[in-house]
Order: C-alpha cells, then sequence, then structure tokens
C-alpha cells in the first residue's frame, strides 16, 4: 500500500522530548491494592453509582449508570470490595463523588461478560449499543462518548471515519505504543466503526516520527483497499481534530461545526483498539496507555494502567521522582492539565503523567507585545491572537467575537511562540468563557 | 504526599527558547558586517557615534521608564538596536550633540510617548533622522559626507545620479561593497554587509524574506522602467539598510502576508517616485515613514481566510 502524506498550515515544533519512553517496552501497571473511581470519567453528565459501601464487585462490572444521551457507564477496573461512596478529588481540581474499591487481587471477571461474537455477526445498531455499554469514550483526551459520535444525524452525510494516530503532544507516547503492540486491533476497530456508520472509508492519520508504527498499521491493514494510512508531517497541532482532517481529507470543518458536517467522523487509535477488544472478549473500558515523563521522572516508561490508580503508584513505579517537582500535568506540556496534588486517579482520558523539575516549570514574565507577528504564522486557524488577546485584556468581548475568537482549539501554539512570553492563550480562554456566559444569560 | 508545591498554571506548560531579548540581540549581529565596514571606511569617528547613539538611547529608555514608574526593561536591547539603526543613518560629519538629540527624540518621542516598545507606529530611528534632517539640513547632507580618501567629490551617489555628474559616479563594484570612495551614511554604504546581515535574519527566522525582496524588486523595476540603471539605484542609498533593517521593523509594518507584500511594493513606489521626480535625492526614510502610517490600515483589509469561515458565512454573520 501506497502511503500518501498530509499535513495543515501553521503550527509549531515543539521539542519533542519522546525518546524517553519511545524506546523503552511498553509497561504494565502494577495491580493496584486500591482504586479511586471518579463517576465523571467523560464529558458529560457525571454517573450515578449502582453499588454501596460493602458491596462485592468484579472486574468489569457496572459500578456508575450512565445519566442522559451524552454519558457513558463506569465499570471496576479491579475486583474486591467498596470501601467507600463519597467526594474524592478529581484531575479536574474538583471534588467529585467517586466510588473506591479494595482489591482482593484475583480479578475475577464478571461473570456476565461474554465476548460479542464477530464483526459480521454485529448489526450497526448493536455495534453502538456495545460501544456504549463497554463506556467507551474518546481517549485522545477530550473523552466524548463514543456512542455520541458514532450517532450521526440524519440531515448529515459522513462518508468515512479518520483514526488520529497523530499523537502530535510532546513527550507522549501512549498512542506509540499501542499501534506498535496492537496494530491489528486498531485496524479491526476502525471497522467496526466503519460498520456501525456504513461508510466504506477508512482513514488512519500517523505523523512520520513514528514510521515503525505506520509501517505495522500498514502491515496490519494487509490488502484491505477501504483503508489508508497517512504519514502526517511532525509538527504540532496535527493530532488536532480539524487539522487532522484537513490533512488526510483535505477538507475543512466548517466554522462552528462538527468533524460530520465535513462528512467525517474522527477516533483517536486507542479508541479503535478499544472497540475491538471489547468485541472479541466483551471487557468494558478500564485500562488504558499512558506515558509517565519529564524530566522530574526517574524512569520515564510508557505503561498499561487501570482506571481508578492514583498519579502518585503511577510515579512510585516509575522510580519516583528524581527531583523536586514543580508541576505535574495530567496529558502532555501543550494542553494538558496542572495538579495540585498526586493523590488523583488516572481517568479514561489519562493519556499522561508529565512531571516537570521546578526550573523547567518556572513561569516566564510577559512583556509588551512586539507584533512579530509569528503567533499568527503558527495560528493552525489563521487566526490573530495578538489583537484576540488584546481585546479580551480589554474586554471587547465583541470584538474578539467578530474576529472568530470562538474558532479558537486553544491548542496554546500561539503562547508557546510568543518570544514576549505573554499569555496569549489565556486571555483568548477568558474571551471564550465570557462569550459563551453572554450567549446563555441571552438565552 | 501533598506537601509537594506544585505550580498549578494553565496550558502550555512549554515555551519556546527565543526572546524579545534574543531577537534584538540577533539583530545586531545582523548589523555588525555594516558596523565593520563603517569602521574601515569611516574611521573610529564613525564607531563613536554609533557608540553615543546606543549609550544616549539606553540611558533615555532607564530615564523615561523611571520617570513614568514603568519596569526599565533596557535588558531587552530593543534601545540597543534603535541606536545602532541612528547611528548607522548619520553622516560620518554629524557632531556628537546631533547623535544625542536623535537619540533622545527616537526614545522618548516616537517610542515611549506612544507606550513603548512595539507600540510606536513609526520606526523610531528613522523618524529621528527625519526630524534632525528637517532640523539641521546643512549638519546633516551633502557637505558631511567627509570623504576619507582624497577623491575630490563629497556627493553621493544618487545625488551625482540626480545632478547629472555621471562622470565622477564610482562603479557598480563599488557601490556594492562600499569599500572604495562611496558617500552616504555611516551604515549605509556597503549594500554586501547588509545584504549579509539581511539574509541572516531571513534564515534565522526574525523577518520575513516579503517586505525586503518585494521593497527591493519594485525599485529595479521602477528604475528600469525609467530607463536608468536599476543596480545602481538598489546598491546606492539607504535601500538595502531600509529594506532589510528598517522597513521590517515589527511594530510599525503589518504582521499579514498580503499586507506585507502591499507595504513592501508602496515602499518602493515612494522611494522612487523621490528619487526619479522629487526634491531630494533620497527617498527610502520617508518612504517608510509614510507607509509606516499606512500599516494598521493595510493589515485590517489583509487578514488571512480563518479556518473554516467561508464567503457565505461570514455574510450572514455581517
Amino acid at each position: 500500500m501506497d502511503v500518501k502524506h498530509g499535513t495543515f498550515k501553521g503550527g509549531i515544533h515543539p521539542p519533542y522530548g519522546k525518546e524517553s519512553t519511545a524506546g523503552v517496552p511498553l509497561g504494565f501497571g502494577d495491580a493496584p491494592k486500591v482504586v479511586t473511581i471518579p463517576m465523571s470519567l467523560h464529558i458529560g453528565a457525571p454517573c450515578t453509582p449502582v453499588v454501596k459501601k460493602g458491596d462485592q464487585v468484579y472486574l468489569g462490572q457496572k459500578i456508575g449508570e450512565a445519566n442522559g444521551f451524552v454519558s457513558a457507564p463506569i465499570h471496576a477496573s479491579v475486583s474486591g470490595k467498596v470501601i467507600a461512596v463519597e467526594e474524592k478529588p478529581h484531575p479536574n481540581g474538583d471534588l467529585v463523588m467517586s466510588v473506591v474499591i479494595e482489591s482482593d487481587g484475583q480479578d475475577t471477571v464478571d461473570p456476565a461478560i461474554k465476548p460479542y461474537g464477530s464483526l459480521s455477526e454485529m448489526e450497526p445498531d448493536a455495534i453502538k449499543k456495545m460501544i456504549l455499554d463497554a463506556g467507551i469514550v474518546g481517549l485522545g483526551g477530550a473523552t466524548f462518548p463514543t456512542h455520541v459520535k458514532l450517532a450521526i444525524p440524519p440531515d448529515k452525510h459522513v462518508d468515512c471515519i479518520v483514526l488520529n494516530g497523530a499523537e502530535c503532544e510532546p513527550y507522549l507516547t501512549a498512542d506509540h505504543h499501542l499501534m506498535l503492540t496492537k496494530p491489528e486491533k486498531v485496524v479491526m476497530g476502525l471497522k467496526i466503526a466503519m460498520k456501525s456508520v456504513g461508510v466504506s472509508k477508512g482513514y488512519i492519520g500517523v505523523e512520520d516520527n513514528k514510521n515503525d508504527a505506520i509501517e505495522a498499521l500498514v502491515k496490519a491493514a494487509g490488502s484491505d483497499t477501504g483503508i489508508e494510512v497517512y504519514s502526517l508531517h511532525t509538527k504540532y497541532p496535527q493530532g488536532a481534530e480539524k487539522q487532522l482532517i484537513t490533512a488526510v481529507t483535505g477538507r475543512e470543518v466548517p466554522s462552528g461545526g462538527l468533524p460530520a458536517d465535513a462528512g467525517v467522523v474522527v477516533m483517536n487509535v486507542g479508541t479503535a483498539a478499544q472497540i475491538a477488544e471489547t468485541m472479541e472478549t466483551g471487557m468494558p473500558l478500564y485500562k488504558r496507555n499512558l506515558t509517565c515523563t519529564g524530566d522530574a521522572i526517574k524512569n520515564p516508561q510508557t505503561l498499561e494502567v487501570r482506571v481508578g490508580v492514583e498519579l502518585q503508584s503511577v510515579i512510585d513505579q516509575c522510580g519516583g521522582f528524581a527531583s523536586d517537582p514543580g508541576k505535574v500535568i495530567m496529558g502532555g506540556p501543550m494542553m494538558g492539565v496542572t495538579q495540585f496534588q498526586t493523590n488523583v486517579p488516572v481517568i479514561k482520558g489519562t493519556s499522561g503523567i508529565l512531571c516537570l523539575t521546578v526550573e523547567s516549570a518556572k513561569i516566564p514574565e510577559p512583556s509588551n507585545c512586539i507584533h512579530c507577528g509569528k503567533c499568527m504564522t503558527v495560528c493552525p486557524i489563521h487566526l490573530q491572537p495578538l489583537y484576540l488577546s488584546e481585546y479580551s485584556q480589554r474586554n471587547r468581548w465583541d470584538k474578539c467575537e467578530q474576529n472568530n475568537v470562538m474558532d479558537c482549539i486553544e491548542c496554546g501554539s500561539c503562547s508557546f511562540i510568543c518570544p514576549a512570553k505573554r499569555t496569549l492563550i489565556s486571555s483568548i480562554r477568558v474571551a471564550k468563557r465570557e462569550i459563551i456566559a453572554q450567549r446563555r444569560k441571552g438565552n | 504526599m501533598n506537601d509537594l508545591k506544585l505550580t498549578v498554571s494553565s496550558s502550555p506548560h512549554i515555551r519556546a527558547n527565543h526572546s524579545t531579548a534574543s531577537i534584538m540581540q540577533n539583530v545586531i549581529i545582523a548589523l555588525l558586517p555594516a558596523l565593520a565596514v563603517a569602521g574601515y571606511v569611516f574611521g573610529v569617528w564613525a564607531l563613536a557615534l554609533v557608540a553615543i547613539c546606543v549609550i544616549s538611547c539606553v540611558v533615555t529608555e532607564a530615564i523615561i521608564q523611571k520617570l513614568l514608574k514603568k519596569p526599565v526593561t533596557i535588558n531587552d536591547w530593543s534601545a540597543v538596536v534603535t541606536g545602532v539603526l541612528l547611528g548607522f543613518n548619520l553622516p560620518i560629519g554629524a557632531p556628537w550633540w546631533i547623535a544625542v538629540i536623535g537619540s533622545v527624540f527616537a526614545i522618548a518621542i516616537v517610542k515611549q510617548c506612544f507606550g513603548g516598545l512595539g507600540q510606536n507606529f513609526m520606526n523610531p530611528a528613522l523618524a529621528a533622522r527625519a526630524f534632525l534632517l528637517a532640523s539641521w539640513p546643512t549638519r546633516m547632507t551633502s557637505t558631511a559626507y567627509i570623504p576619507v580618501s582624497d577623491t575630490v567629490t563629497t556627493a553621493t551617489p544618487l545625488a551625482l545620479l540626480k545632478s547629472g555628474e555621471l562622470a565622477s559616479m564610482p562603479t557598480t563594484l563599488d557601490l556594492f561593497t562600499g569599500l572604495n570612495g562611496v558617500y552616504g551614511c555611516i551604515g549605509e554604504i556597503s549594500a554586501l554587509a547588509l545584504i549579509l546581515g539581511g539574509l541572516y535574519l531571513i534564515i534565522r527566522g526574525i523577518i520575513s524574506w516579503r517586505i525586503p525582496v518585494i521593497y527591493i524588486a519594485t525599485v529595479a523595476v521602477i528604475a528600469l522602467v525609467a530607463g536608468q540603471d536599476p543596480l545602481v539605484h538598489i546598491f546606492s542609498g539607504g535601500l538595502m539598510l531600509g529594506a532589510f533593517f528598517m522597513a521590517t521593523d515589527y511594530a510599525s509594518s503589518p504582521v499579514t502576508a498580503k499586507g506585507q507584500i502591499i507595504y513592501a511594493i508602496g515602499c518602493g513606489l515612494i522611494t522612487m517616485i523621490i528619487r526619479l521626480i522629487g526634491g531630494y535625492p533620497e527617498g527610502v526614510s520617508y518612504s517608510i515613514l509614510l507607509m509606516n502610517l499606512t500599516a494598521p490600515l493595510i493589515e485590517r483589509f489583509t487578514k488571512d481566510k480563518v479556518y473554516g469561515v467561508t464567503k457565505a458565512k461570514k455574510e450572514a454573520k455581517a
């Protein structure tokens, strides 16, 4: 198969920092003694716990019931006893209702779980139900419930699925390891998703700094003519949904629209692999790959870790801190969320735990904008961050809106590149929140 | 475990290595070849004038910021760049106090009065040059270009071109290198040295090729159309200095790609109108200053198309 090349206009070349974990074989997280599973592991309505203190639970048993359409059920990631159902710290900074399970070390699988069968036997609706029941959400980090993504509104015409294997966030190698160890699962998951939405074309986009993964995927796709692997220029944010769609299909997602408006459904490679795994074994989503790395980590590594494991125990498994950490970030350095503490659990969207030393975590002092225009050159949406930020600081939300601030994907390229170290993206975020709040008030 | 002192901030958590200071330092590196030629051709006084400008600019900036109770930002090197550029725009015969007055005007009036770094709507060094030229015309022009060799002429190549004294015109090669009996301001005589510096800035990604290349090309084309030697026009006067180092001033030029093209063509056009039909022999400074004024307007009409925004949608919104 010919591997086509794709890219987008704009973007940055941050230091990648992937060497420290790309070469280390995929590890497996130690069996946890206790897991804390928050009832909010996805975008959308939180779940209601369906177990209570003292209950015995199996591995893979449902412990949280989805509320509403945009939600996904939550399952136990160990077998054992529920020791608490109470509010616990969540990586988003809030206290969230959580189920705490003490593992019995047996990993006894829920007897109700059985394989779903083969792809040819499953109808599109049954596939969507399977994905919902297994609590599968977008594993790229956004954790949008996958069954919602696959439920295409009747007025939209989707003709292909694009799998996101770009992994453009520096430092992270979770998807890279997944594509190397489970390429056939990724391809199978893509086929399942294609059948569920009734399309015959599927693409997998991977940045060209992962040629081994591209090779593995091409091999796994074999002679299937419906599936094409794309080699993408290594550049951040190549894996941003809109940029990926443009790089692979040449289409643009209309302003304010969804990928489906461009005829595309985008899904992370990890999500696809999970769909294939669920169909084969019946197991719900209860573990994922994450990269524990950064200059403050002694032995950086990518591990397969269960949902609900404390960040600190993953850090400990990677040799602990090499020096005092200044920042602990859930996710990558460009879009990750800083943590107040390390006693929060791994959630479905945890693609990485990045620990930076006090030195690397220093926040530079911003100075005057010198009007160099670099933020504009790198903006993948072709906005003018220098002016948007200025309007925002003067509370001119109307000017922000006129200048398409709502199209900003918050990739942070502008702040990264700014020589004056201005906090462009922060002021743009403020403007977006303000405008959303005003729109709500208006309604 | 919670005794960890963790910083919580919004993303991104990594920043590019460059800074305002590193950009300014690179501009100074790019100006060094021309400074070396100035020292070689004009002698120590040329270097001293540049030094006087640099010191006056930095001191003025520090004093003004102190007076206005603003953080003193002289370590961003921007005042040094203004100082060197102003020095480059002085004739070798300029007295020291002209250098000082020009520096104070550039920093205090043109830069700090409008909000400091990045806020000036004109290039400070050029505005100061225009101010000096208007205030002390004789000290800033022809008679001030003291010859260093024993050549008889004291006129600049463009003045010769204007008056038609083509016999005393230096060769094109001399105009290009500036090393042999060419008269002009301290920093503008060697096209070669300035091109070297300009290429360095383009390669380092500090300036875009658009403004200098299109500016120079416009001048060459108009010279050709007017039936004059385009090489003489592009290697003489302040064009190289202006195109690579003055017109590209971040604060006073458009940021958009299309805008930079229009701005550069405008600079070339005005330069040649002044050179060919205006009263002055040279038009680079005024052309850049005039185009500086149009930069915000040009920028407004040359915005890039935003991703995913179609024409129909834009109109529906409006």
